[in-house]
This record gives C-alpha cells, structure tokens and sequence, in this order.
C-alpha cells in the first residue's frame, strides 16, 4: 500500500528519456572514475616498454616480477608496516579517549559541560597544519621529532573532534531509564559505562573509526615535516621516495602505486556503505 | 553521618567524570591548542631559522604582505587559490550536484555507480597525485596516447610542463580525487526532501531541469553550505596535491605556486635554498588562519539565513 504511488507513477519512470540520460551519464562518469585505476592494476603486470608500447592493452596477470622486486629490493613492505602500527594506534587511542569525553559529556550534567562540548566542537573546523611550526618545536622539545609516537599523539588529537561528536550525539539518544534501572541495582558508574552503554554504542565507534582511520592511513603532511629516518616513513611518504627512485622504471612505478591503493579498496569494497556513511558523517545531518 | 555519605558519593562521582574528560581535554590542549596559539604569537618575532629573536611587532605581517620579495609571490599564491577555488567549485561541487541528482533518480545500476564515484576518495593524494602525473607525461602519459588513439594526436600537449595548462591539469586531478564527496552529500540532502513536494512539482507540470533548478537545488541548500565551507577550507589549505604533482616550487616558473606551497617552503625551506624562516612562515599561516576563519564563517552565516526548514 505504502509504495503504490511509486510502482503506478514513478517520479522518474525508469524508461523516460530523462532517466536514460540520466543513466547515460552516469555510465560515463563511473568509466572515467574506474578506467585509470583500472589501467595502474593493469600497468603494474606489464614491463615499461610494454606500457609505453601498449598502454591499453591487457596484460598478462602471470608477469609479477614487478611486485616480486617491490618485495624484494624495496622499502615498500616496511613503510606498510609503519602505516598499519601508526593508524591503528592512533584509532585505538581516538576512540578510547573520545568514548570517554564524549560519555562524560552526553550522560553526566556538570558546571561546563556545554562550554567543553563547543571546545572539542571548534576543533572541528581548524587546520592544524597552519600550527606546523609550533608543532615542529614541540615535538622537538619532547624528544618526538622523527619518531612514530610523536605522529600518533598528533593524529590522536586530530581524531578527537569528530569522534566526541559523533560518540556524544549517539550516547545522548540512549534512553536515561537503561542507566537508572542498572543504578537502582547497585551498579558503578564505570559498570553502567562499560557493561551497559557501550556494548550498544559500536556502530558509531565504527563509523567514527572509519571517519578518522581513512585520512590517516593517507596522510602525507605531518610525516613529510617530522620523520627522516627512512625506517620510520609511512606508506605514502614512503610511496614519494619509492617513485623518486624509480623514476624511470614505469612497470615498478605502477606496481607500487597498485600496492599502496590495494588495502583500503578492498575495504571499501566489502564495506562500502560503513566507509560513505564514515567519511560523510558531520556533513550529512 | 547522612551528609557526610552524600559529600562522598558527590566527590566520587565529580572523580569519575573529571577522569573521563580530562585525559581528551589535556590532549586536544597539548597538541592542537597551544601549538595555534604559538604560532599566533611567535609570528611577533624574528627568527634565525630555528631560534626565536627580538620581538619585531607587526614586521613578519607586512613583510609577507607589502614587502620587497614577499609580498609578490604572497600574492601570486594568493590568486592561485582563488582560482583553484573557483574552478572547483565548477568542476568539482557542481559536477558533483549534477551527478548526485543522476544517481537520486535510480536509474539503472544507481547503486553501483554510487559505490563508483565515491572509489577515488578514499585513494590517498600522494597516490592520487602520482598517478596523474604519470597519465599527464608529455611522451608516454595515458592522456597523450589517448589522443593519438582517437586521431588527436594534434591536441598532445605538455600538460603539467607549461604555465597555460598545469594549474588547470591540477584542478582536473583533485575534481577527479573528490567529486565524490559533494555528490553523496547532494545525495543525501535531496534524500531529505519530503517526495510529495517533487510530486507536487511534476503534477504542476515542471519539467526535470525546472524541478532540479527550482525545486531541488533551493531545497538542498544546506549541503551547499556544508560542501562549499568545506571546499574553500579544503582550496585555501591546498598542498599535497601541488606538491607531488608539480613540486615545491609550483613548476613551472611558479604558475603552479599556492599559499600552501610557499607557506612551507619559506617556513622549512626547499632544496635550493634550504634556509628556515619561521617568523615569516608563521605570519603567513596566521593571515591565511585568519582569512579561511573569518570567509568561512561568513559564508556560512550568510548560506544559513538561505536554508529552508523542511
């Protein structure tokens, strides 16, 4: 009954011409979204002059020297490394300091709390790059510079926003009588927290993880300013030494760009849906 | 005895909430905070590359904005973003409502090209920005040998290597890098409009572009606002992209040069001169703080009195 309008008189009937240009168009968008990451996968199974010789052509997915010499002779596999240990701390530590704010905050009234809410709010909106320098200092002065603890702290900070913001905005619309039958019961306010609230607030968590894991896992920046020792680089600064020292070697080039892309796609591609959802939360309502 | 308990419980409780928001509060402080209020004020300074010196008031802010050889590539860079700016807005927020409005009327395989355009976006810059600096090689790029493919070998040009065409090529890479996101938040505001206002609309005989120009777009309002901020915050700050694809100078011969470019080559120095200046790479990141703080909010002000309640 609900959807009878919709199956008697569609809005845009599937096989009015709007709708076919509509689906023409946006065929040829997902062609040219698809088609250069289609020919790096491609390039990265052919030999330079095979990609110079025959850009388009298929190649034989046998030919894997290129990947077998990026394990081999290249950084590539640790720089790999260094990104999963620095993301992955830093997300853990994102959302388990920002579960906590943001539990304080949605759940306890207290002298401040709105004043504190709009603090971690403002945090939102300001780029952090622009404070580099001070940040250089910083680190310098507490030993942090060219280490990967000092980019977990600053990537912890910078997750902390939007995780207090999309924690405390769930958190809040948990009905108060869950905690208060628990409190009548005798429970602690960390048991209410942790046996309670929590087990119901790991949607978010995810897609607050997701909002947060993405931008690290690429970001260039801060590694460029704070880390030389090549042993400590991050996956794509540590992309920028590799294609500077290929240069010339097409096949490896590709190759090595089809590694880094390869992780995060194939997340995407199973979790599609969690990764929009993640990445435009806070500028969807 | 009574009060006595109620003091405790209340000192326990004010505890346990001081433990769940301090440890987040000292962080966000030590990290974010002090070092934007640091570079505000250390951009009063002089600086010997690393060492801080006298106390030079105004100095470093007139130097980068009127004086001798500052001000000129302040203001060169400055330009750029404009454009870089604008340009986006057309090719990347625009493109990304039109295409939004595609996807929103379900034609067929809507969910895939839905999966599809959002695919770059997750794709890291440094990737993004090597890949099209190999499409874009003058000899053996993927663009240039699709010309020749289709008979227009002609149109071959040196895309990143001349001043005409590299600021452009730049911007067609990062619309590339992020249509996507404008897209899916169009996607989900037209997903807001009640369906009985289009019905309306179509029983009163509007066609699909008036309902898309005159329904539509008025009514998403709202993700202009937030897409728009975004893309001015995300065009003023633009650095990884140039940076990757045309170096820290802004080949060639700098029409390629952006705020974020020269903010940091002047603050960490570049290959050739290698010399740090912090003072004035601090008082550039306080004016262009300063101007995306202050256009940023008006324009959101200004978008917000234009949303409509639905």
């Amino acid at each position: 009954m609900t959807s009878h309008a919709a199956t008697t008189d569609p809005l845009f009937p599937r096989s009015s011409a709007g709708s076919l240009i509509a689906a023409a168009l946006l065929i040829g968008n997902t062609v040219l979204m698809l088609y250069p990451i289609v020919i790096m996968v491609f390039s990265a199974f052919k030999t330079t002059a095979e990609i110079f010789d025959a850009p388009f052509a298929l190649p034989d997915f046998t030919y894997v020297e290129n990947f077998a010499r990026i394990w081999g002779e290249t950084s590539l596999p640790g720089y790999f490394v260094n990104s999963v240990v620095i993301t992955g701390t830093s997300i853990l530590l994102t959302l388990i300091l920002g579960t906590m704010g943001a539990y304080g905050l949605a759940r306890y009234s207290f002298p401040g709390n709105s004043a504190i809410f709009m603090f971690f709010l403002a945090g939102l909106m300001l780029p952090l790059k622009l404070a580099v320098i001070p940040l250089f200092l910083q680190m310098r002065d507490f030993g942090l510079l060219d280490t990967r603890l000092g980019l977990i702290l600053i990537y912890t900070a910078m997750g902390l926003p939007s995780t207090i913001f999309i924690m405390t905005g769930f958190l809040r619309t948990l009905p108060v009588e869950l905690e208060e039958a628990a409190r009548i019961d005798g429970a602690s306010e960390p048991r209410i927290m942790f046996s309670i609230m929590l087990p119901l607030s790991i949607p978010p968590m995810v897609i607050a993880a997701i909002q947060n894991a993405v931008p690290t896992w690429n970001d260039f920046f801060f590694p460029l300013v704070f880390i030389q020792t090549d042993a400590r680089k991050t996956l794509p600064q540590g992309l920028s030494v590799f294609m500077g020292e290929y240069t010339t070697d097409w096949g490896m080039l590709f190759a090595g760009l089809t590694i880094a892309a390869l992780p995060l796609t194939i997340v995407y591609i199973l979790m599609s849906r969690q990764f929009i959802r993640g990445m435009t939360a806070g500028a969807v309502k | 005895m009574q009060t006595d308990y109620k003091n405790r419980e209340r000192l326990r409780r004010a505890a346990w909430i001081a433990f769940l928001i301090l440890p987040p509060l000292a962080i966000m402080l030590t990290f974010v905070v002090w070092p934007l209020l640091a570079a505000l004020s250390s951009a009063f300074y002089r600086w010997d590359g690393m060492a801080r010196g006298d106390f030079v008031g105004l100095k470093n802010f007139a130097d980068v904005l009127v004086g001798d050889h500052f001000a000129a590539l302040t203001w060169r860079a400055f330009r750029h973003n404009l454009f870089v700016f604008f340009a986006l807005f057309v090719v990347q927020n625009s493109v990304g409502f039109l295409l939004a409005w595609f996807i929103y009327r379900e034609p067929f395989g809507f969910r895939f090209h839905r999966v599809a355009i959002f695919m770059p976006v997750i794709l890291s810059t440094v990737l993004v920005g090597f890949l099209w600096k190999l499409f874009l090689d003058p000899n053996f790029g993927l663009i240039n040998q699709s010309l020749d493919m289709i008979g227009l070998g002609s149109w071959r040009q040196p895309w990143l290597g001349q001043e005409t065409t590299a600021l452009p090529a730049l911007v067609l890479a990062n619309a590339w890098h992020w249509v996507g996101f404008p897209a899916l938040v169009y996607l989900a505001g037209m997903q807001r409009i009640p369906r009985e206002i289009l019905e309306a609309a179509k029983l009163d005989g509007c066609n699909g572009w008036q309902m898309l120009t005159r329904v539509v777009w008025p009514l998403v309002t709202p993700s202009t606002t937030i897409t728009l901020t975004l893309l001015f915050i995300g065009a003023f700050n633009w650095f990884e992209l140039p940076y990757i694809m045309a170096g820290l100078d802004g080949s060639p011969y700098g029409s390629t040069d952006v705020l974020g470019l020269y903010f940091y080559r002047t603050a960490f120095g570049n290959q050739s001169a290698g010399l740090q200046d912090f003072g004035h790479g601090n008082a550039l990141a306080v004016l262009m703080f300063l101007f995306i703080a202050v256009v940023a909010t008006v324009m959101t002000q200004y978008l917000r009195k234009r949303e409509i309640a639905l």
